[in-house]
């Protein structure tokens, strides 16, 4: 009896484990490829981290993509088709997806994969075959460099942070700056880069540079000596976790001047753990739903009607990754990979929703990423 | 400023004190490494939030629950990881510094369920109020830690010397079996350390809180091997060496991040400890065992 039920049971899990297989498949969700004159028809294969630790991300950046393209296609000047394609997260499945889309799939070009480490992998490949890629959420560095081919619209923190920087620099009149970084930690290492490196073009005089490890709850020490060189500022790289207290320790102490944090001080939770602390933050972000920009709350309600939540900034910098490639493909006239990517390299002025996007030589994004402060309790734009 | 950094090490100094003296009390009386008392500390720690941010409830009653809450960890600590493990022939001498790693990784994920991860402020109007003198600040919280930790250790110092409880404890210390012979109740000794260090490691949480208004279900690690390095460098199971390491340790930290050496901070510990090893193999305060 047990013998059969287990049986049963093993027989019931491979059906299960192949339907999901089957599930898993590629979605090409074709709309209708009619050969007008003038009309650019392309496929553009999609892989993105749609299951797993992150299947958020992917599931961001495929909404945005699908947004995209039911609005590009029914403008009617190019039509895209998406074949999109799970990576988990992992690149040597990222890797195995990207060239089932190169070789049997035939795409034009490919957006993503997801995170740096797969794209580090299958960027390439691709590179090799001649294929344009697209990362539209990689913001490690060196990413845009690896080929001709390749490209990115996510801006890397070496160029959100001397934005935030020169704004702070520019608004308070600042002269003396101290800097506090977490020096355990590859992200805020590298944020803590960038930080010294504005300050030094700006000929700012950093009076003392302090540095903390992960999970440390006393910075009183450190905010002490900061306190005591009086600076105009305070930049520090920091996640939201080790911010937020660092933050609440100084306003305690009676530190009261601005802080400018990189992309990991960037999250909601600053205001939940600092409360009033908070306030006088400064950070660059690519994305911010509440900009005061016709286009931008219009993508915003659009995202908002068809999923039923905030676009964030993967859906965001996938939407508009979407139409640059829309954009290159008008400008190239047909679905000629080296066409495309031509076309690609000389991207410029493209009015998105992140903002005015433009590619370098290198094939990275040139744009004015947003500098938002936190004023009142709650992420304000900084004018 | 000197004077404000020599605060704020003498306000880190207090606090691992604090916390060395539940370690030192546990390995005094049963010669075993309560690798728990890190996280029953962040456990003392978390019923502050919950007291005064969650529930809006005085700070001194967050002392009152933290403390029971804490003992109460300690007595099933003691009854479900450390008693089974006594006594048996057989069982390594490790276990039970295994059963409390066990403990301690089981508390810190539990803390996480319950609490979430990431930090939590801990909302008190004492921390606001400040004294100046001259240019120094001084924060009431940083007196109120001051003051607990030396009367704690004044209390533990009496209770151990003076009464008949702590006479029976340090019997037990001695050798617990002699102690048993002469009517000591061991059983019920070693019950009573296991709760006061737990409790002492709750109050010491509560006051981390206080003073730096945020509390991890990650604290308790860091602060675990910072008590352990104490008691190492001001003699095992001894309380004037547990609070003289703490000071030490406090005051050096806070100096080291004084002078512009914020990175070498946590090295510190480290780097004394080899140096008073090698100085005083048994700690500061340590005896020499007879060999």
């Amino acid at each position: 009896m047990k013998v059969i039920f287990r049986m049963f049971t093993a027989v019931i899990s491979v059906i299960v484990l192949l339907a999901l297989a089957a599930c898993g498949g590629g979605d090409s969700n074709a709309s209708g490829s009619s050969e007008d004159s003038g009309k650019v028809s392309a496929k553009i294969g999609v892989v993105t981290f749609g299951s797993g630790s992150g299947a958020a991300y992917g599931e961001a950046i495929t909404n945005g993509l699908k947004l995209a393209q039911s609005e590009i296609n029914g403008q009617g000047d190019v039509n895209i088709d998406l074949a999109i394609e799970d990576s988990a997260g992992e690149p040597d499945q990222a890797l195995s997806a990207a060239q089932k889309l190169m070789n049997s799939e035939n795409v034009t070009g490919i957006i993503g994969p997801t995170l740096s480490t797969e794209f580090e992998v299958v960027a390439p490949v691709a590179d090799q075959n001649g294929v344009p890629i697209l990362g539209t959420s990689t913001t490690a560095q060196g990413i845009p460099q690896i080929g001709e081919y390749v490209f990115r619209d996510s801006i890397p923190e070496s160029l959100a942070i001397p934005a935030s920087v020169e704004k702070a620099v520019e608004e308070y009149d600042a002269k003396k700056v101290a800097i506090m970084y977490g020096n355990d930690d590859v992200f805020t290492k590298a944020g803590y880069d960038s930080m010294k490196e504005a300050a030094e073009d700006l000929d700012l005089d950093i009076v003392t540079t302090q540095t903390f490890q992960k999970g440390q709850s006393d910075y009183k020490a450190q905010l002490t000596k900061i306190k005591q060189l009086k600076p105009d500022i305070i930049l520090c790289s920091a996640l939201y976790n080790e911010g937020a207290v660092i933050m609440k320790q100084a306003r305690s102490q009676g530190i009261d001047v601005p802080f400018v944090g990189g992309n990991g001080f960037n999250s909601p939770e600053v205001i939940d753990i600092a409360g009033d602390a908070g306030n006088g933050l400064i950070v660059a972000t690519p994305w911010f739903t509440g900009k005061d920009d016709e286009k931008v709350q219009d993508f915003v309600k659009a995202y908002k009607d068809e999923y039923g939540d905030e676009p964030d900034q993967f859906a965001a910098q996938a939407y508009d990754g979407l139409y640059i490639i829309a954009d290159a493909l008008k400008n190239a006239g047909d679905d000629d990979r080296d066409k495309l990517r031509d076309a690609l390299a000389e991207t410029k002025d493209i009015n998105g929703v992140l903002g005015n996007i433009s590619f370098d030589e290198d094939g990275d994004v040139v744009m004015d990423p947003v500098v938002l402060t936190i004023k009142d309790g709650k992420f304000q734009e900084m004018k | 400023m000197l004077w404000e950094q020599l605060i704020n090490g003498i306000t880190t100094g207090s606090i691992y004190a604090i916390v060395a003296l539940g370690y030192t009390l546990v390995f005094g009386v049963l010669g075993i490494i309560n690798m728990a008392h890190g996280e029953i500390f962040m456990f003392g720690a978390f019923m502050g939030v919950v007291t005064t941010s969650t529930l809006g409830l005085p700070i001194w009653l967050a002392f009152v629950i933290a403390t029971v809450v804490t003992a109460i960890m300690g007595y099933l600590l003691e009854r479900l990881a450390l008693r089974p493990l006594r006594g048996k022939p057989e069982s390594s001498h490790l276990a039970p510094l295994i059963a409390t790693i066990g403990v301690s990784t089981f508390l810190e994920n539990l803390a996480d369920k319950l609490f979430g991860s990431g930090n939590h402020p801990v909302q008190n109007s004492l921390s606001e109020i400040r004294f100046s003198v001259g240019t120094v600040n001084i924060y009431l919280v940083q007196i109120v830690i001051f003051c607990i930790s030396v009367a704690l250790m004044i209390a533990l110092s009496y209770w151990l010397l003076k009464t008949k409880g702590g006479k029976a404890l340090r019997a037990t210390a001695e050798n617990l079996e002699t102690a048993s012979l002469l009517g000591v109740n061991t059983k019920r000794i070693i019950m009573i350390t296991v709760v006061l260090a737990s409790a002492i490691g709750g109050i010491a949480g509560i006051l981390v809180g206080m003073a730096f208004s945020s509390v991890n279900p990650q604290m308790g690690l860091s602060i675990g091997l910072k008590g352990l390095a104490i008691i190492i460098l001001g003699g095992m199971g001894n309380v004037k060496g547990a609070m003289a390491g703490g000071m030490i340790l406090g005051l050096s930290e806070t100096l080291i991040v004084a002078l512009g050496l914020s990175g070498y901070r946590d090295a510190i510990a480290f780097i004394i400890i080899i140096v008073i090893l090698l100085v005083r193999p048994q700690g500061i305060f340590g005896r020499k065992e007879a060999a």
